[in-house]
């Protein structure tokens, strides 16, 4: 790995190989004694490593990747991934959410309106984007901007990476749950494609309320939940410290959630999770979504509404 | 835990307990007294039916089951439930501290019900109406597939036979035992909702005590009509979490039905007593203008 991060406390090992192939490298470069052979073998074993434990890790530390503090932000995607980028403010009612941003721009020469919620990566922008947890306004502000493109013939693309809808005192008083309702009814009625992606934390109606698609997709390591693990395990385990247990029981990731039909395909991430090279999930992402765009831009208004409307009919399990 | 904890929970406890014992039917149908948990006054169990489960005293809502609701506010014998048969599985082989299967077989025990919603036909006042009446007392009234698949099939229902549907909703939330299939759920249930709208029928939600989470924020709040029943504690976010989140004391009136017609969030309160006749108006109003609903009452047609 290229790029140095704190070590989560599953990637120690890998940190300290690598350190130890670094210290070879430099002994090498001071000494010019020849320790070429013994720093492949070393690399080679690292990156097995790697793959190994990338490739098989628990949904706990699924969601330590997802919610890396480094992890590409909405905005940091929409620099890499689009031009032409207009951000459009505002819910035309007093507020402009900062949690949630939209805009117009274009994903290789296709013209799109782009949501998402939206992280900081420092205390001074957390602050300002309230660490992505929207206020009723911010899916006010969705919602126009979901009608403004079904106006103007725009594909719709979601990201989501949120740890939910806030809960506040004036979130309640201005109608959270009401706002989440409106923007699942009307994302119904949309006659363009709408393909969602969650990108880092989907959690619970939050998340939801900007996901009624056509296509839903997930990053390799974003988890996809009906509450967050700590919730999940402060309610029903009454402790908050079970939340690896809930993570594994409640099926958050998105290989447990494919197998669900709960979403329709999982974009993959550079080894280690996408912090370790944006430009890469950007480009996979982008590729996905274009892919997508370009599969439902054949469909009628109509059909498309149908579709989404088929998609989620058929969602859930029962017996009678 | 600091001494305010220790109150809320103290204060909390006793809530339940009062609910649990003063509930009107159930295991204890034998206890002939029931005390007010707001007032603490006391009266006979039948007095308090009589009442439609509010306090003869202080006008205290009790929580009451779904069958009890459709007694209230549907046309003696015209209810006709579809789709009781249908059960909870356990897909995702969920266990916390106990089992989901367990968990199910327990509330289904303790409440005679097979899912927390009952749906079906009946009529108010001789309007034909589809009607969802959630219950709390199974698992919380909390969503998941079965709850969410009724609801959805119920709307259908009243799109197919042209009639007014009313939601009456109590519930927690989101089943967690079913993860993100209940949170699929929010969504079915509000794309069938967006049908109704299309279609033009008239769509009315009652909240009731108590309305939180998934259940909110999806069929519950996309009432063209919204009503929330007197005293009813009605929200997003539950009460214990905002204070978690924000480190303050909420009023104490918060999340209440009055708190929230206020704050602009719902159409109208309504006590009881006045439910049926408020909605036999609201339905008298729409039906008169509009070709997309059945203009005669249920009686006068069979008649």
């Amino acid at each position: 790995m290229s790029t140095k991060f704190t070590p989560l406390d599953f990637e120690k090992s890998i940190y300290q190989i690598e350190d130890k192939i670094d210290e070879l490298k430099t002994l090498s470069s001071e000494t010019g004694i020849d320790l070429q052979d013994q720093i492949q073998t070393l690399t080679k074993q690292a990156e097995e490593y790697k793959e190994q434990l990338y490739s098989n890790l628990a949904p706990a530390q699924k969601v330590q990747i997802a919610r890396h503090s480094k992890r590409p932000t909405f905005l940091d995607y929409i620099s890499m991934m689009s031009t032409d980028w207009v951000e459009l403010h505002g819910d035309r009612a007093g507020t402009d959410d900062r949690a949630i941003i939209g805009g117009i721009a274009q994903i290789q020469d296709r013209p799109v309106m782009i949501i998402g919620t939206q992280k900081g990566k420092t205390t001074k922008e957390n602050i300002e984007y309230n660490f992505g947890m929207p206020h009723p306004e911010g899916y006010r502000k969705a919602l126009r901007l979901f009608y403004h493109a079904d106006k103007f013939n725009l594909p719709i693309i979601t990201m989501i990476d949120t740890p939910g809808a806030y809960p506040g005192i004036k979130a309640e008083q201005t109608g959270q749950g009401t706002a989440i309702a409106v923007n699942l009814r009307e994302m119904a009625k949309i006659n363009v494609p709408i393909i969602a992606v969650v990108t880092g934390e989907g959690c619970s109606g939050g998340a939801l309320g900007l996901a009624v698609a056509n296509k839903v997709y997930m990053l390799e390591h974003a988890y996809y939940t009906v509450i967050s693990p700590e919730g999940c395990a402060s309610i029903l385990w009454r402790s908050a410290e079970q939340a690896s247990i809930a993570a594994e029981a409640l099926r958050i990731t998105a290989s447990d959630l494919l197998k669900l039909n709960i979403i329709d395909g999982i974009i993959k991430e550079p080894l280690g999770g996408a912090h370790y090279d944006p430009e890469f999930t950007a480009k996979s992402l982008a590729d996905t979504v274009i892919k997508t765009i370009d599969e439902l831009s054949q469909k009628s208004g109509n059909e498309l509404k149908k579709l989404r409307h088929e998609k989620f009919r058929k969602l859930g399990i029962f017996l009678e | 835990m600091s001494l305010r904890d220790w109150f809320a929970n103290r204060k909390k406890k006793q809530f339940n307990t009062a609910l649990i014992e003063s509930k009107i039917s159930g295991d204890d149908l034998c206890k002939l007294w029931v005390k007010c948990f707001n007032c603490n006054a006391n009266f006979p169990r039948k007095d308090l039916e009589k009442n439609l489960a509010v306090c003869p005293k202080c006008d205290y809502h009790f929580r009451i089951g779904a069958y009890e609701r459709i007694e209230q506010l549907l046309d003696e014998g015209s209810f006709q439930e579809i789709n009781s048969g249908m059960f909870p599985s356990d897909p995702l082989d969920f266990v916390d501290t106990a089992p989901y299967k367990e968990r199910q077989k327990g509330a289904k025990e303790k409440t005679g019900l097979n899912e927390a919603v009952v749906t079906g036909i009946g009529s108010i006042d001789g309007w034909e109406v589809a009607v969802a009446i959630m219950d709390f007392a199974y698992m919380g009234g909390s969503m998941g597939s079965v709850v969410g698949e009724k609801v959805t099939r119920l709307i259908e229902l009243g799109i197919e036979r042209k009639v007014p549907i009313i939601a009456m909703t109590s519930s927690g939330g989101a089943r967690m035992q079913e993860s993100s299939l209940s949170l699929m759920q929010m969504a079915k249930t509000s794309c069938a909702v967006a049908r109704a709208n299309e279609e033009g029928i008239l769509y009315i939600t009652v909240l009731t005590e108590p309305t939180f989470g998934g259940v909110t924020a999806s069929f519950g709040t996309l009432g063209d009509i919204i009503i929330a029943e007197q005293g009813a504690r009605i929200g997003f976010a539950g009460r214990r979490v905002i204070e978690q989140t924000i480190r303050q004391k909420l009023p104490a009136d918060f999340q209440t039905a009055e708190y929230l017609l206020k704050y602009g969030q719902v159409d109208l309160v309504s006590h009881r007593k006045d439910l049926k006749d408020t909605l036999e108006k609201i339905i008298r109003v729409h039906t008169k203008n509009t070709s997309k609903m059945k203009q005669t009452k249920a009686k006068e047609s069979v008649g």
